[in-house]
């Protein structure tokens, strides 16, 4: 019978779990995070309570043994979200506690190619948002932007955007998770925002009716001239729009101030 | 500022500026300091994609297209009736400010027509790129635009501010040159290239003695070719480029197949296709040269002087090596690897990781990404199931095309995604 494991879907509470696991010799359990609840279909469940202490043993246990690359691997395959990633990395973590050492680079064994795989479509979303985020300026000259990532990408990407933008205020908004990464010219936190207007608040969204009183008269100068220079620099008589969506795809043009229609 | 004379400006300098090819804003390793703005020390971003495909990592324009030159290829061409525009040096620094800022571009590129002379056009780049660097504390990636025939002495200054330096040789043979831009000479693209080089070299060594010397062009240079505008065999653009990698330590030869933009009896007539398949190849090429250790003459020869335009220059460089195969998927080195159609750089490096764990299989390969549609027939690997060996040549290709027909009748593009 297997045992389900309920955690609330932060780092932290998943190596609770995986600590748990140890703790209490679990052979076959299912780790899930408390919003997917499908606990209809298991004998047994139990909550876990997240805890730093047990958390930060697992993490300093694993980083040890895996090194800094391989434990990079890890952590950018649990914030892809992908359904079952738990597991996989459960028996990451078993292997490598197993034999004492990660089982890096081993691409014939198949829970380190799918660790692989979820960590490099996690890279390539944090490449995307690199390039994605639009940045508006905004009354209390606040640079801000909202996105809707598919993978929980902003933890990776704070470090990019803090080196580049280190002279300015900002704000970087996932409005799938609602949170977002702030940036004061001093240090970076986490931050959640009320909205009156859930999703297109202050970030422009290019769908519906963009107000465009909701910026400054420069500001849409701004927009209207990077939207100009990114029509003349198209070669007509080279266009491929299927490459064109290939490398920018539909679902990420509601927030490039060069898409507006 | 007035809002609509910049757009038209940036309408008409922008389309100007296109025909570069060159985007990478990438290998340069100018770190934000004093909590200024920007930084460029990553691998470049393209920002966007043009819909004909292309990144769009810098804002690239020209400072102006009134040019005193007549070049056969170029729109900037003085006897082309066009609109002319020229921005002043203060608002390509406001641009380049503000849209950086919203995170629409890396920096800037930043190329111009001649305007009065080579010293005045290059000496009005230098000022902008200095601006910037010095009054708007910008770190930033700027590609500055060598105009030939510009002295040693601004070259050196220029370097000073930029990422990258680049001077285009456009056409890759002397007699095309002399053809297609009789008032320029081979030498004036050729001096500015030595020159850089030159303080490449001596500021290298000089900041080993003094750590405080300033970086002089991080990112290197580069060059481009028009390909298609003059009857060349891809032997001669290749061995063009080659010598340019060489010779002067460039960090990027870009192709860019010639679209016609002048009616002139010298050149491809208005509405002949742009030579897209045939870039894509050459750039191809180009990486088998930069990243998979082969030698030009291995893929370019007298005996084969272009390459194939239905299958790659890997593959097709196989086929005419057969002797050199099947190669031992558990045993060969990093080199032979890397000679295996179907078989990428991250593919080798993923092959040579796995197989210390254990014997690789055709299963292992197809999991690790390996394209066994062309790789196949190329490979020996822990399994009794192989390809036929009496295939010759000409089979196997035949069989490669039919079985992966819709790859190769795709649209091409040099964002290469590749072997
Ligand atoms: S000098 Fe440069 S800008 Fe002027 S016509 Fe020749 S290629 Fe064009």
């Amino acid at each position: 019978m297997n045992e389900l494991l309920q955690y609330d879907g932060s780092f932290n509470g998943f190596l609770t779990a995986v600590f748990d696991v140890y703790a209490h010799k679990l052979k076959n359990p299912i780790i899930q995070k408390t919003s997917l609840a499908q606990d209809q279909l298991f004998g047994e469940m139990q909550t876990i309570i997240t805890d730093q202490d047990k958390a930060d043993r697992v993490f300093k246990k694993l980083k040890k043994l895996c090194g800094s690359n391989d434990f990079n691997q890890f952590y950018r395959a649990f914030l892809s979200e992908i359904s079952g990633i738990e597991n996989t990395l459960l028996d990451y973590c078993r292997i490598t506690f197993k034999n004492g050492t990660s089982p890096s680079g081993d691409y014939g064994n198949i829970t380190v190619l799918k660790m692989s795989q979820a960590a490099k479509m996690v890279g390539r979303e944090k490449h995307r948002m690199e390039a994605f985020i639009r940045f508006h300026l905004i009354e209390e000259d606040v640079y801000y932007a909202n996105c809707e990532p598919d993978f929980n990408v902003l933890p990776l990407i704070s470090k990019h955007f803090k080196n580049r933008y280190a002279d300015q205020k900002w704000i970087i908004y996932d409005l799938n998770r609602d949170y977002g990464i702030s940036y004061d010219l001093e240090k970076v936190d986490e931050v959640t925002i009320q909205f009156n207007d859930p999703r297109a608040q202050r970030g422009i969204m290019n769908t519906g009716v963009v107000e465009e009183s909701r910026f400054r008269e420069s500001e849409n100068n701004y927009r209207d001239l990077w939207n100009q220079y990114f029509k003349s620099t198209n070669i007509e008589s080279r266009k491929n729009m299927k490459l064109h969506l290939q490398h920018v795809p539909k679902r990420y043009w509601k927030y490039l101030s060069e898409k507006v229609a | 500022m007035n809002h609509e004379r910049i757009k038209e400006k940036l309408e008409i300098l922008a389309d100007a500026a296109k025909y570069d090819v060159s985007c990478s804003s990438s290998g340069s390793k100018r770190q934000n300091k004093n909590k200024g703005l920007g930084d460029s020390t990553g691998m470049g971003i393209c920002h966007s994609y043009t819909e004909d495909g292309r990144c769009v990592s810098l804002l690239k324009i020209l400072l102006t297209n009134v040019c005193i030159f007549d070049c056969a290829y170029c729109v900037t061409r003085k006897s082309n009736d066009i609109k002319r525009a020229a921005f002043t040096v203060q608002e390509v620094v406001d641009l380049t400010i503000n849209f950086y800022r919203r995170n629409y571009i890396e920096g800037l590129f930043l190329s111009s027509g001649i305007f009065k002379s080579p010293d005045a056009t290059m000496e009005r780049l230098v000022r902008v790129a200095k601006k910037l660097r010095e009054e708007e504390n910008f770190n930033g990636y700027i590609h500055l635009k060598s105009i030939p025939g510009a002295s040693d002495e601004l070259m050196r200054e220029a370097g000073l501010y930029a990422d990258r330096l680049s001077v285009n040789i456009e056409i890759p043979t002397k007699a095309g040159l002399k053809l297609l831009a009789p008032d320029k000479d081979h030498k004036d693209f050729i001096q500015p290239m030595k020159a850089v080089k030159n303080s490449i070299d001596l500021y290298k060594s000089e900041k080993k003695i003094i750590k405080s010397t300033p970086v002089y062009a991080p990112a290197g240079q580069s060059t481009q070719m028009i390909v298609g505008a003059t009857g060349e065999s891809d032997r001669d653009v290749m061995y063009s480029a080659n010598f340019f990698y060489n010779k002067f330590n460039m960090k990027r030869v870009y192709y860019s197949g010639y679209i016609p933009v002048a009616d002139d009896s010298r050149l491809p007539a208005l509405g002949t296709e742009v030579p897209m398949m045939r870039e894509n190849r050459l750039y191809q090429t180009d990486w088998l040269l930069r990243f998979y250790g082969f030698d030009v003459r291995e893929i370019l020869n007298d005996q084969h002087q272009n390459l194939d335009m239905d299958i790659d220059p890997k593959l097709s460089w196989a086929l005419r090596n057969l002797d050199q195969f099947p190669v031992d998927i558990n045993k060969a080195d990093k080199r032979m690897l890397a000679r295996i159609p179907g078989v990428g750089m991250k593919s080798v490096h993923k092959i040579i990781s796995a197989r210390r764990y254990r014997k690789l299989g055709w299963e292992h390969l197809k999991a690790i990404g390996i394209s066994m549609n062309r790789g196949k027939y190329f490979i020996t690997c822990d399994s009794r199931e192989f390809e036929r060996r009496d295939l010759t040549g000409i089979q196997i290709k035949n069989q490669i095309l039919l079985s992966g027909a819709s790859k190769y009748s795709k649209n091409f593009t040099n964002q290469l995604s590749l072997f």
